[in-house]
């Protein structure tokens, strides 16, 4: 399972696709791929999003799925779904919304 | 110190306009992200893992009070409160905003400051002794020949396109803390018989993936070639250096494929066409660039001081901050005091807004104004009286830079790692602070001695793992953080490459594997005197390797 991932362009903050071409703010409500052909549709999409200047750096991310939360599958992913492991006063980490 | 003239200061203004309009076509969507990025490098703006960052250059690690104000006043203006002193004399901020940077980039210029040459692959900040015009083992300032190579590099037409990065580094004492031998270029400043100034030159060390100490290529260079003879050498590596794969790319990699006999006849022979052209460098010329890196007036005084003496025997905390962090001065009766940004299970290299103005003062009250960033990430004052240090000590607990650990195995040089950069297999600051608060008491820390850990959170060894007498190197394996460790390193004038010494550890073992080595070391050594490094250097890596991972 894959979500598709960039940092908006402007302010540089770590945002993931979600449903109708929105970015988010938070990995929790990004929207989830399954299989070849939608990753590669999600990509095509996250790629336009970069060409109109919203975002920057996009790729796909692997993902589980625990218990209905999105939970990314790499170390560096998880690190920047909530900010630097030093600080847990500053990124994502830090504003306290519950998923 | 240096000051910027007309054309220093309308140079960088022009490059802030530049960058400011940049940016503006950037976000109206004139200029794609392709053709953006090489731009923003230029400027110093990366994008890592949660923000953008912004490398700010400390040419030489040399500043004031004034810039490291205005640095304070970044932090707190347009990031979250601190800066990173980075392993090549930098500052980095790790949350600007890209529609910020124009205007952080104006605020830096009022101070004469920029962040050109801090990114690409052009020739980068000329790095020097963080000691520099003021220790007692120095054979003459490095600097005003750091500034000459500066203005030289600067938007260098030729080489504003190498094939890979390229880093000069110069020392001016024969110890040398400049780590010379680990860089493209490394400079030695020597006298030669007849007492005139010149450089030992060592061509091709680095870090990296592919660690190599520099090849010594001159034994003497004249002062007056030194900008014929570097253009000689970046005239060979940007025509025969490898442009087809980025990581053989560095000149490093040239000098090992092509010999080095063979490509010091190269560098000569491009030496002999252009010695006696624009690039001789005028005595007068060398002198008046010195004249901006004038010593300030210092009395002499007296080699010990009362108060100092009477101070240590009171305060142990004070005593061991003077046994560690002062370098001898040429000046008797003065002293080069290092403030550790190595608290105790704190962040290697970060400072906060509140202790860059602290800092920016105490080096006003007592340091005749200067400031030195070292590439150990630590802040040093180069000019202080001894009498003055039992008050400075003082200022310095209250703003937590006072750990009297410079030199010592909690001083650790760690890079930013996972926790900030896209680059990274692992983190490196948690096990840095993991390892500064398992040996941070004073007594054991002192006990242990001289012992330098570096760290880096990939091959790209920006911590310069390779040539730490321990070195560690996170990656990453089956998706967990893994350490490889490394002994025997070293970055000073008898520079050599770590080896490693077995199969690495998981972030839960390493620590444990640290302690076990700096334990074997200690029951083994000749006495306090053998350091961690002469130590096994004497007993090569069979008695850690057992320490570590059994009888073979």
């Amino acid at each position: 399972m894959k979500v598709i991932t960039a940092n908006r362009l402007l302010n540089g903050d770590v945002v993931w696709l979600a449903e109708n071409g929105s970015w988010v703010e938070r990995i929790a409500l990004a929207k989830v791929y399954d299989g070849k052909e939608a990753v590669a549709e999600a990509l095509a999409e996250g790629l336009e999003a970069e060409k109109n200047q919203k975002v920057v750096g996009v790729y796909e991310m692997d993902v589980a799925v625990e218990d209905g939360v999105i939970v990314p599958v790499r170390l560096r992913e998880k690190i920047r779904a909530t900010g630097p492991t030093t600080h847990p006063e500053l990124g994502k980490q830090a504003q306290a919304v519950s998923a | 110190m240096y000051r910027y003239d007309e054309f220093d200061a309308s140079f960088v203004n022009q490059r802030t306009e530049q960058f400011k309009d940049q940016v503006r076509r950037r976000l109206a969507g004139e200029l794609s992200e392709d053709e953006f990025k090489p731009l923003r490098l230029m400027n110093g703006l990366y994008l890592q893992l949660h923000a953008y960052m912004l490398r700010v250059a400390i040419p030489y690690g040399t500043l004031n009070g004034r810039q490291m104000r205005k640095l304070a006043h970044i932090a707190r203006t347009y990031d979250q409160s601190y800066g990173h002193f980075t392993t090549r004399q930098n500052i980095q901020f790790n949350w600007p905003k890209l529609e910020d940077t124009p205007k952080i980039l104006e605020e830096l210029a009022e101070v004469e400051m920029h962040a050109i040459q801090t990114s690409g692959n052009c020739i980068r900040n000329v790095t020097a002794d963080h000691f520099a015009g003021a220790a007692a083992d120095e054979i003459a300032d490095p600097r005003p020949y750091a500034e000459i190579l500066r203005q030289w590099s600067s938007l260098h037409p030729e080489f504003s396109f190498l094939p890979r990065k390229f880093k000069i580094a110069i020392t001016g004492a024969p110890n040398d803390r400049a780590a010379v031998q680990v860089h493209d270029i490394g400079l030695q400043l020597t006298r030669n018989d007849a007492g005139e100034i010149g450089f030992v030159v060592f061509v091709g060390g680095g870090l990296g993936r592919t660690p190599m100490i520099g090849r010594k290529v001159r034994d003497f260079l004249p002062e007056e070639d030194l900008l014929a003879y570097s253009e000689a050498i970046l005239r060979v590596y940007n025509r025969y250096g490898r442009r087809d794969n980025k990581y053989k790319a560095r000149i490093k990699i040239l000098v090992h494929e092509t010999g080095l006999e063979e490509l010091k006849a190269d560098i000569e022979a491009e030496f002999e066409k252009i010695r006696f052209g624009v690039l001789r460098l005028p005595d007068e010329e060398v002198r008046r660039i010195e004249a901006y890196f004038a010593p300030p007036p210092l009395e002499v005084g007296n080699a010990t001081s009362d108060a100092v003496e009477a101070r240590k025997a009171s305060d142990a905390a004070f005593a061991q901050f003077v046994a560690h962090n002062l370098n001898p001065h040429r000046v008797p009766g003065y002293t080069s005091v290092t403030l550790s940004m190595k608290p105790i299970g704190g962040i290697p290299g970060d400072a906060s807004d509140k202790q860059m103005d602290v800092i920016a003062d105490l080096a006003e009250k007592y340091g005749h104004d200067e400031i030195r960033i070292s590439h150990e990430q630590n802040v040093i004052l180069p000019h202080v009286k001894l009498d003055d240090l039992p008050a400075l000590f003082d200022q310095l607990v209250a703003a937590e830079i006072a750990e009297g650990n410079s030199g010592l195995i909690t001083d650790i040089i760690a890079c930013p790692g996972m926790d900030y950069c896209a680059l990274a297999t692992a983190r490196s600051i948690p096990v840095a602070q993991r390892i500064s608060e398992r040996f941070g008491a004073a007594e054991r820390q002192a006990e242990i001695g001289e012992l330098k850990i570096k760290i880096s959170g990939c091959i790209n060894a920006c911590g310069h793992h390779h040539v730490g007498h321990i070195g560690i190197l996170g990656l990453e394996k089956k998706g967990e953080e893994f350490y490889q460790v490394t002994l025997g390193g070293s970055a000073n004038e008898n520079a050599s490459i770590g080896e490693i010494v077995g199969r690495g550890f998981s972030s839960e073992e390493v620590v444990d594997a640290i302690e076990k080595l700096v334990d074997t070391y200690l029951g083994l050594r000749n006495g306090k005197e053998e350091t961690f490094l002469e130590a096994y250097r004497r007993v090569g890596e069979d008695p850690f390797k057992e320490a570590l991972y059994g009888a073979a």
